[in-house]
């Protein structure tokens, strides 16, 4: 069987499905964070499809997701520290005790 | 490859020598010196940047201003700059000033005197990022910038590490921010797959309104960019950022990075989006209403006065992206000309509320009753401010309302311009309602009267300045005028 860029596409669509699936019925703040990575990824996959599959002269989708994949660390990185300085405050990381500040 | 390109990036490469300056400055700086005592240090952060300004602004001074300074266009295309971009870079710098001068009595506090020196690292790196935003020419240079601009605000946001609110605002924000850029991404990748290029002049030609793939990535960027500005159905965690985090990060917050990005909203669509237009004014129809009616109501019922602040910034976010509608040269000039405005009036009632909670703790509306009695300058200057967010006539608010209106109306928009008018009233009550606390409500306690150090003091000249001068002269708004463009 051909792998074409459809199949690609199917399966992007399927990660950012459920990244938002997760992002919005997870109640604990890391599973939150890793849907939102699987969002990420999706949109990166795209890029490295389309460009091995649609546009093979340039390099352009390759150069995408790498900048991407480094910016979605660096943004990991400081949501993972705002995590823990949240857990050392309420012994807990669930987002229904985050609420404090409201309407 | 011409290394020689990078000269004419001359705002970011100064601005990016000021970060470094005060990098290695706060090592000399900082509590952990030898004798143990810190520097305060918000004189070198001000004079650098008045300086980088100052530097930035050359351009526009000199005679040849066209001739030399046209529209610079490097790294084949991906970096862009017109003498806009360097004018709209300017109003960011003076309200990134405004915004340190506000932040002085907070550093000055004792538990803040071994991190000063990061608060204005985070808070220039974010400028950084939305240079390169506003003169982006490329979408992986306009990703990377709103990157930049987005992430260290978390760490500004989440500043007072030990106030519970001050974290929880900042987990609210990280989390929407990361979804929000998420599915910008998304829409970004749907772009590259139809049209097989990122460079924003290139796109232009080979986007149409019948390609539903090309519609879906521009409601998915709108859904990103939204939420930077803070336009309505992205608009929850600003209440909570705004009034968790500090004071000057909000006053930050509110204004010099939503300007940004009302900026780009603006020129994405009218170099990428151009086709599909029509598509785009529905999409902004719905959400300029939504912004300014549900602000309006949510900030009638709000005593706390930074959330308040909040959503008075959202619906004033609609009105921003009324200039957006249609993107003529008459909006982009009206953006420009509101976004100065609206820092000197909003940056003003910022510095008062700041210094007010620095001085008293007290951030309610309520407990603003009887603030005329004791501090009368600091209550007068406020209501100025607050007649200027409002839109009455003598001050600069009205005039940029007017020319934002007569933008949108002279684009076809006339329906929305009389629902914009119609909230431009409800918006005055409930900025009423805080001059009447001030003035009219009595309190047996009031705010005790104390008297404002004099960076707060230089803040609220420069802003009350703004505030009733811009709109009486005219060569503000006419010199913006002569360099906007669009469709």
């Amino acid at each position: 069987m051909n792998i074409t860029i459809e199949h690609f596409l199917l399966l992007s669509a399927l990660m950012l499905g459920a990244g938002m699936y997760g992002f919005f019925t997870r109640r604990n703040t890391l599973a939150i964070l890793i849907s939102i990575e699987l969002i990420l990824n999706a949109a990166d996959l795209n890029f490295a499809a389309f460009n091995r599959l649609c546009d093979t002269a340039g390099l352009e989708g390759y150069l995408f997701t790498l900048f991407s994949i480094a910016i979605s660390a660096a943004e990991t990185a400081i949501a993972i520290a705002v995590m823990i300085n949240i857990y050392r405050m309420l012994k807990s990381n669930l987002v229904d005790e985050l609420d404090n500040l409201k309407w | 490859m011409d290394y020689s390109q990078f000269l004419n990036m001359g705002q970011e490469l100064s601005l990016l020598a000021v970060i470094i300056i005060l990098f290695v400055a706060d090592l000399f700086m900082c509590t952990d010196r030898k004798d143990g005592k810190g520097v305060l240090n918000t004189p070198l952060p001000v004079i650098l940047l008045t300086i980088h300004t100052l530097f930035g602004i050359m351009p526009l001074v000199c005679p040849c201003a066209e001739a030399c300074m046209g529209d610079v266009c490097v790294f084949g295309g991906m970096y862009q700059s017109n003498i806009m971009t360097i004018i709209l870079k300017t109003i960011l710098n003076v309200g990134t000033i405004i915004v340190f001068l506000t932040a002085h009595q907070w550093l000055k506090r004792p538990e803040m005197a071994n991190k000063q020196g990061e608060y204005y690292m985070l808070t220039l790196s974010t400028l950084l990022g939305m240079y390169f935003m506003v003169s982006a020419g490329h979408f992986l240079m306009f990703f990377i910038g709103l990157e930049l601009a987005s992430v260290p605000m978390t760490a500004l946001i989440a500043y007072s590490k030990n106030s519970q609110e001050s974290a929880e605002a900042s987990a609210k924000y990280i989390l929407t921010a990361l979804f929000s850029s998420g599915l910008m991404l998304y829409g970004i990748s749907l772009i590259y797959g139809t049209t097989g290029t990122l460079y924003f002049d290139q796109i232009a030609d080979k986007i149409s309104s019948c390609d539903l793939t090309q519609i879906a990535a521009l409601v998915l960027f709108v859904g990103g960019i939204g939420f930077k500005i803070s336009l309505v159905p992205f608009h929850l965690w600003t209440a909570d950022a705004y009034q968790g985090a500090p004071t000057p990060v909000t006053s930050y917050l509110s204004v010099i990075s939503k300007g940004a990005a009302a900026f780009v909203l603006f020129t994405v669509l009218y170099k990428v989006f151009a086709p599909v237009i029509d598509n785009a004014n529905l999409i902004f129809f719905w959400i300029i209403i939504f912004s300014i009616t549900i602000a309006n109501i949510f900030a009638v019922r709000q005593n706390n006065l930074k959330r308040f602040m909040a959503f008075s910034a959202i619906s004033q976010a609609g009105y921003l992206v009324l200039g957006v509608m249609g993107a003529t040269p008459q909006g982009m000039t009206a953006i420009v000309y509101y976004l100065l405005v609206y820092m000197a009036a909003n940056l003003g009632v910022f510095l008062i509320i700041s210094a007010t909670e620095q001085n008293s703790d007290k951030i309610n509306i309520s407990d603003y009753n009887g603030f005329y009695k004791t501090n009368p300058k600091l209550a007068f200057l406020m209501t100025l401010a607050l007649f200027s967010l409002a839109g009455i006539p003598p001050f600069a608010g009205f005039f940029s309302k007017f020319f934002m209106f007569m933008a949108a109306f002279k684009a076809g928009f006339q329906l929305l311009v009389f629902i914009a008018l119609v909230n431009t009233v409800i918006s005055l009550y409930y900025y009423l309602l805080i001059v009447k606390a001030m003035y009219i409500n009595p309190n047996d306690n009031p705010i005790a009267a104390f008297k404002s150090d004099g960076y707060t003091k230089l803040g609220l000249f420069i802003c009350t300045a703004g505030v009733v001068l811009i709109g009486i002269i005219s060569w503000f708004y006419t010199y913006i005028d002569q360099f906007s463009y669009g469709l």
